[in-house]
């Protein structure tokens, strides 16, 4: 049972009181790139999704079964991105073949990935943290979970943006910033939520 | 092309979080007091410089289909022996930067000079690319870093400036206030860049 409440509050955590852009800043290159539209946004959450909860799974498994008996922590990071890089090529090629639909809707943004710092920094988070296989999954998935809530309350913002009269010097980054700040107010308020 | 030009061309010109806004992530997470925007700046300045030099000699050796994974493994080398530097000489820092270290594997700063400068200049140039880049970034950062802490804790590298009686506001070192800093900085900038555009029509 306190296992249980353990998962539930790693969930939590990542999804809301943690949350990657919010909080953390982690993603944030993806975050301002590609939320101009919901319905791209939708697209770079399901992707990142995907790709986060194999990647947290498979570098854990690197980590514990490949690193660590050779004694070779310290090539962590090297390991890790092309761990990732790999994977993202993988899955490219997967769903390809396997569903030409879901390739449609996510390909354009598998590529970016691999640079999405989100990936690589839960999946040194989770070893820094701890976790245990099932953990690391969880943290994973709640993770990209959190990411794609912000960056799709954020593009729902910006599409509204738009059309509003935006003083000349604020137009573009400069509001996005400002817009993302006022989010990241709100996402505070998750602060108390978990000790 | 002079090596003056190349490197005021990272710092001022193409500035790389003013102007090209690239490498966000730790430009927002680190900036919460100014001496974690300097070590930040100059570790990316080292990889930079490094990887660059080492992309640049091998550029004709790397075959082109694999230069991304290529260039990826030659900088991870470089953030690796930059988290070993750091952890060994200024653990506190090290400590302070934690996460970020790692992630500047993925700074797309790197990646971005790599594929755009390093891979097709010299040895040399390619050296005071990354050298200007990295001064350019730690400028930044600096500035940001600053600003945030000045008005967040009331001090600037650690040391107490505005008295007593300041009441300092948190959330300039709360995530929000490296929105809000980078935001309002970003539309002053574009305000000189406006007001410069507005005289040349003036006088044409």
């Amino acid at each position: 049972m306190e296992y249980l409440s353990k998962i539930f509050i790693i969930l939590l955590s990542s999804i809301l009181v943690n949350n990657f852009t919010m909080s953390r800043f982690l993603g944030i290159c993806p975050f301002l790139g590609v939320s101009k539209r919901v319905s791209t946004a939708v697209g770079m959450g399901a992707a990142v999704t995907f790709v986060m909860a194999i990647s947290s799974v498979i570098t854990y498994l690197a980590h514990y079964f490949i690193l660590v008996p050779l004694e070779i922590e310290y090539m962590q990071t090297l390991a890790f991105i092309l761990i990732i890089a790999a994977l993202v090529q993988f899955v490219e090629m997967v769903i390809q073949k396997m569903s030409p639909s879901l390739y449609q809707a996510l390909g354009v943004y598998l590529p970016l990935i691999t640079t999405n710092c989100a990936v690589l920094g839960v999946a040194i988070l989770n070893i820094e943290e701890n976790y245990d296989l099932l953990q690391t999954l969880i943290n994973g998935i709640g993770g990209a979970l959190g990411f794609t809530l912000s960056i799709v309350l954020f593009a729902g913002i910006r599409e509204r943006l738009e059309s509003a009269d935006i003083p000349e010097p604020f137009k573009g980054f400069p509001i996005a910033m400002i817009t993302a700040g006022l989010m990241s107010v709100a996402f505070l308020g998750f602060q108390g939520l978990i000790k | 092309m002079k090596v003056k030009d190349i490197l005021l061309n990272g710092i001022i010109k193409e500035n790389p979080t003013f102007r090209l806004v690239l490498g966000m992530c730790p430009t927002l997470a680190v900036t919460t007091a100014a001496v974690n925007g300097v070590a930040m700046g100059l570790a990316v300045t080292f990889v930079l410089a490094a990887s660059n030099l080492f992309i640049s000699l091998l550029r004709n050796y790397i075959p082109d289909k694999v230069r991304i994974p290529a260039f990826v493994t030659i900088i991870a080398a470089f953030v690796t022996i930059v988290g070993m530097l750091m952890e060994a000489f200024v653990p506190a820092l090290f400590k302070a930067l934690g996460l970020f270290i790692p992630l500047i594997v993925v700074n797309c700063i790197i990646l971005a000079r790599a594929e755009a400068f390093a891979s097709k200049n010299g040895p040399f140039h390619s050296l005071m690319d990354g050298i200007g880049m990295g001064l350019g970034f730690t400028a930044a950062l600096t500035i940001l870093g600053t600003i945030r802490e000045l008005l967040g804790a009331g001090s600037i590298f650690g040391i107490p400036l505005m008295g007593q009686s300041f009441e300092p506001a948190i959330i300039m070192i709360l995530p929000p206030g490296a929105f809000f800093t980078l935001g309002l900085l970003l539309a002053f900038l574009n305000k000189l860049d406006l007001r410069k555009q507005q005289k040349h029509g003036e006088q044409a």
